[in-house]
């Protein structure tokens, strides 16, 4: 049996497809045989972020019109032997994916794998619900940043309305917030939302908060999922999120701004 | 010395800075997003088709009815509300 896992957001930018490499590398990692799924028809990107784009042959699409079979499509990764992606289609036709089609191929992946991580296209169209519809967990990635707060609460609302779980009357989704683009020393100056105050608006279970960091440029920027740089802030945090959605108990990190000293206080203006 | 004054308070860890209005502005707009969506869809139709009655008989403004909905553990409630203008009781 696989456990579904969706990454959404409602906004676009905030890092979803980053978390869905950071999870999907990490659940893989620790042994669990894992499938991670590109929903974004027409804008394929997690191809990129995962550094398998020359390998892709045949995408999500072909499986569902029965162009190619499950494991023609699904590219095996370099690094870690557990983990496979699905990528999404190029193809304009945002119909490509069928409730039904998706349906199929998440229930023969349901056989073989123990997670499947849905990474959603941004905004609360087709391809969004599509990658929601058979959740049974979601990770709601949001910036401290107006926007982002809002569309997210939104998003939860879908989830609790739109989903399979939802419409069968069964156990609902299970939401976790993920704050992303977290800058501690701007919080402190009282010019970003701190995680508090998401937590007071959203008030869901908080799986990790990832500091605003270089190194998610720099693992994008060579297709390496940032989880893999354990020497980084950023993927430790992404370590961070696995680890707890696993169950264990791990003390927050990255949220206070580092100690300046006494002379770049005296000096800071 | 207000400026003495204001410079001790911001010292003193009052709320400062945009994050504060952020997050007053994102708990209003969340709360009224939230209430509208278990709100059922015919609501808005609802309320301009007893406008366009009321209209048949009596002149009244266009915000003269509202419509609110209310969702409690056991029950909904359904409340409508129309302010008829003053001299319409008399005739």
């Amino acid at each position: 049996m696989a456990r579904i896992i969706v990454i959404t957001s409602g906004k676009g930018g905030v890092g979803k497809t980053t978390t869905a490499a950071a999870m999907a590398m990490g659940l893989a990692q620790r042994g669990n045989r894992t499938a991670v799924i590109d929903f974004d028809v027409g804008l394929r990107n997690l191809d990129l972020i995962m550094g398998c784009e020359r390998r892709v042959v045949y995408d999500f699409a072909n499986v569902i019109n029965g162009e190619a079979n499950l494991n023609q499509a699904l590219i095996r990764d370099k690094r870690c032997e557990h983990l496979y992606i699905l990528p999404a289609s190029q193809t304009r036709d945002k119909e490509a994916l069928t409730q039904d089609g998706v349906g199929r191929v998440l229930e023969e992946l349901n056989k073989s794998y123990d997670y499947v991580i849905c990474d959603s296209p941004a905004g609360i169209e087709h391809g969004a619900l599509m990658a929601m519809y058979y959740a049974d967990d979601a990770i709601v990635v949001t910036n401290p940043e107006v926007s982002s707060v809002r569309d997210s609460d939104r998003m939860l609302g879908i989830l609790a309305s739109k989903s399979r779980r939802a419409l069968e009357s069964q156990e609902p989704i299970r939401e976790y917030l993920l704050l992303t683009r977290y800058a501690p020393d701007r919080v402190a100056r009282g010019e970003m939302l701190g995680v508090e105050d998401v937590q007071e608006i959203l008030a869901l279970n908080l799986l990790s908060v990832i500091p605003d960091s270089q190194s998610v440029l720099n693992a994008s920027n060579a297709g390496n999922p940032v989880i893999l740089d354990h020497e980084s802030d950023a993927g430790q945090a992404y370590a961070d999120m696995v680890a707890r959605y696993l169950g264990e108990e791990r003390p927050m990190r990255f949220l206070d701004a580092e100690r300046k000293g006494l002379f770049s206080r005296l000096f800071r203006g | 010395m207000v400026g003495l004054l204001d410079y001790f308070r911001s010292a003193a860890g009052a709320p400062k800075g945009s994050a504060s209005v952020a997050k007053e502005r994102l708990q209003i707009l969340v709360a009224h997003d939230r209430a509208a969506r278990g709100r059922p869809s015919y609501l808005p139709k609802l309320e301009q088709e007893i406008l366009a009655v009321i209209r048949k008989y009596v002149e009244v403004d266009t915000d003269a009815v509202s419509v609110t909905y209310e969702q409690e553990e056991s029950h909904e409630i359904l409340e409508l509300n129309i302010v008829l203008p003053e001299s319409s009781a008399r005739s």
